[in-house]
């Protein structure tokens, strides 16, 4: 039997964490776009589209991602045979993040103030015209440490797709284990590797929801 | 290590040899025969107890993670904002490492990593732990954010009659700091059942274990995913709807800042 | 033929009816300030005027076009009719200036110099062209409301209406929005404002409305209004308002 040095194992793990790293970056970005569309949807005129995007929001905040995984390959499946884990990883975790994003930015676009919609308006501009030049400028802005803070929640996201069978990080820590027998070390750098993840962006969402409250009071 | 298996395969490996149950060659006059995937639920007359078996592990599971991890979360929340200096530290470290780590991860850690230690215990017991802990970090950051958005008047008022810092923080601070926050609390309790069905993966019986036996057994993937996605839905309606209910109950009617 | 016409004008909320028929005809020039308790439904003519309520019955037409509730008519209203908020609203992304140009150059599609330029003027006329780059959350209380005030002169209205515009403001900075107003009633401004103010009101409005309970219950010239009022309940409000 090999002998696996502890190098050997945090190698390995790190060589996957790109896979980690990728799947994120793909599900913030796409689920970045999706809830783009769903945002104008659900804070749109259009009361079907309104009752479109309010549902998805619900059934992908009601429902376990990991059902959401096991739903896209399998459903995905009966589209065509052969489904790859990243492609199933992949799809259903944009969908998901989509579902989170559209509601976290509606929240930032209620949040502005209503006068700010009665002075806009008295100043003759229309819905388009108080979104794109009044509203939605004042929302980017406060959205922005909640966005960073749900990059955190994806990064965790993507371990459930180890369940699949997609090998990024956790799967290579369930690999790595099953060929040494330690448990203990392999899972704990596997939680520490997350950790060098995530934390810098948690932290990063608190300074700048800090920021943002000191900017806020100073009016 | 004897008696414990990594889940080193998905729990569906099975299914590819069955991928084409469900797939049938429909007879239709214009375009010859086509191949079609059709849905059968036919299985659940056999297979409803299962899921009822599951469904009851996912409840005990969060109604337990659910009431310890609350106290957990209250006892490091006062530690984090009124408690002894010197055991802050130690407090932060926790919330930081749970709030950063996936749940996945902590459960294999504790149900896989934690035995090499000596620490034995089963499945459910390991998913219960993993719950509680995971619980216990998120609702501290919560209830800590109630606790420090209580006027400065409340604590001076408390010392002002002489009450204690604790007894202050006991009777004065902590029950409009739960209201305050008991919205994001509620939601926090939703995504944390929800998230319970990972425990699956150390075999935990809980409702995706349910849903994993099933399909294999069936071969009915989809359908049987779909079923017991469908009660998650239902299990987080009600579950929202029960905690509402419950902070009616538990506070005052009375709005607080 | 008057400015502003407001006829038998019905407004509820739910079941609590806030407007019961009002009355009133604003000339060119006119400087007309409305008076009552809250609730009396003083905020929310201003805020039908606008278009920012929609009335549910009776009409209100401003230089012969009528008040209608699609986004082409309200547009058209709006134009023509400006409004000072309470609270300011000032847009806190953009500067003073920025504030000023904005809807010029969205809804008129005035060039950016132009905006540019009236900005300055706007600005200059409310006594602020040096804070023409400030941002909202470094100007005092009773700077941004004069910012908002040249945000709605830029628009070129044929009236404005003010909502309580200086209610928000700390007492030592009452005096310098209502100079500015004062000096837009000087001009020749058609003017429409809800005020506390009583002493303004007396020194500078042509006329004085007073509602109560969702109804003109007096109306007339100041000197007679403040001097000689008619029915107890104004005589009761200005007792009330003469001790404060």
């Amino acid at each position: 039997m090999t002998e696996f040095t502890l190098w050997d194992i945090v190698r390995n793990l790190l060589l996957a964490m790109r896979w980690t790293v990728l799947l994120s970056l793909v599900s913030f970005i796409g689920g970045g776009l999706v809830a783009t569309l769903l945002l104008f949807m659900r804070i749109g005129r259009g009361r079907f589209l309104r009752f479109v995007a309010k549902y998805y929001v619900e059934l992908f905040q009601g429902t376990p991602l990991l059902m959401q995984l096991f739903l896209a390959f399998f459903g995905l499946g009966l589209f065509g045979i052969n489904v790859p884990a990243w492609l199933a990883a992949g799809f259903a975790l944009i969908l998901w993040s989509a579902a989170f994003l559209t509601e976290i930015w509606r929240g930032c676009v209620e949040s502005v103030f209503k006068g700010q919609w009665e002075a806009s308006a008295s100043l003759g501009m229309g819905y388009v015209q108080q979104m794109r030049y009044v509203i939605i400028p004042q929302a980017l802005k406060i959205a922005i440490p909640p966005t960073v803070g749900f990059s955190v929640q994806v990064i965790k996201g993507t371990a459930l797709t180890s369940i699949i069978g997609f090998v990024e990080l956790s799967k290579a820590g369930t690999i790595v284990t099953n060929a040494t027998f330690q448990p203990f070390t392999v899972y704990g750098l596997v939680a520490l590797f997350y950790f060098a993840l995530c934390w810098p962006l948690s932290k990063s969402s608190q300074i700048l929801e800090r920021k943002l409250n000191v900017a806020h009071r100073s009016h | 290590m004897a008696g414990r298996t990594y889940p080193c395969r998905p729990l569906n490996h099975g299914v590819r040899h069955h991928a084409f149950a469900g797939w049938r060659f429909i007879h239709s006059t214009e375009r010859g025969s086509v191949l079609k995937y059709v849905f059968d639920y036919s299985w659940l007359a056999q297979y409803w107890p299962v899921f009822l078996k599951g469904l009851t592990i996912t409840v005990e599971l969060i109604a337990v993670g659910a009431v310890i991890g609350i106290a957990l979360g209250i006892l490091c929340a006062w530690i984090r904002s009124l408690g002894p200096q010197w055991l802050r530290p130690p407090v932060t470290l926790y919330v930081e490492l749970i709030r950063n780590t996936p749940f996945l991860i902590q459960l294999f850690f504790i149900f896989f990593g934690l035995p090499s230690l000596g620490v034995q215990m089963s499945e459910l017991q390991a998913a219960n732990l993993a719950m509680i802990i995971n619980l216990g970090a998120y609702s501290c950051e919560i209830i800590r954010a109630g606790i420090q958005a209580t006027p400065r008047g409340q604590f001076e008022a408390g010392s002002s009659l002489a009450m204690s810092p604790f007894e202050t923080f006991r009777h004065v601070v902590l029950v409009p700091s739960l209201q305050r926050i008991w919205p994001a609390l509620t939601s926090q309790i939703i995504i944390v059942m929800l998230g319970s069905s990972v425990v699956s993966q150390i075999a935990a019986e809980d409702l995706t274990f349910a849903a994993n036996f099933i399909q294999s057994r069936t071969f009915r993937a989809f359908e049987a995913y779909f079923v017991s996605t469908a009660i998650y839905l239902l299990l987080a309606i009600l579950l929202r709807q029960l905690l509402v209910v419950t902070g009616r109950l538990i506070f005052p009617r009375r709005s607080v800042r | 033929m008057s400015l502003i016409e407001v006829t038998e004008v019905r407004k509820s909320f739910g079941s609590n009816e806030v407007l019961k028929g009002i009355n009133i005809d604003v000339d060119p020039g006119e400087v007309i300030a409305i008076i009552g308790k809250s609730g009396s439904g003083k905020s929310t003519l201003l805020r039908c005027i606008n278009g920012l309520e929609l009335i549910d019955d009776g009409s209100i037409a401003v230089a012969g076009a009528q008040l209608l509730p699609d986004e082409l008519h309200l547009k058209a209203l709006r134009l023509k009719v400006g409004m000072i908020f309470q609270q300011f609203n000032l847009f806190p992304h953009l500067t003073a200036g920025g504030n000023v140009m904005l809807s010029q150059m969205v809804v008129k599609k005035t060039p950016k110099a132009d905006a540019e330029a009236m900005a300055r003027k706007m600005l200059d006329r409310v006594g602020l062209a040096h804070k023409y780059d400030a941002f909202p959350d470094e100007l005092s209380g009773g700077q941004q409301q004069r910012v908002a005030i040249a945000r709605a002169l830029a628009m070129q209205p044929i009236a404005l209406l003010c909502d309580e515009i200086t209610s928000a403001l700390d007492p030592e900075l009452v005096a310098e929005v209502l100079a500015v107003v004062r000096e837009l009633a000087a001009e020749g401004m058609t003017l429409l404002m809800v005020t506390h103010e009583m002493k303004f009101a007396r020194d500078v409005c042509s006329r004085v409305v007073f509602m109560h309970q969702g109804r003109v219950h007096e109306i007339g010239k100041p000197e007679e209004v403040f001097a000689n009022p008619q029915t107890p309940e104004l005589k009761q409000f200005l007792g009330f308002s003469a001790e404060h």
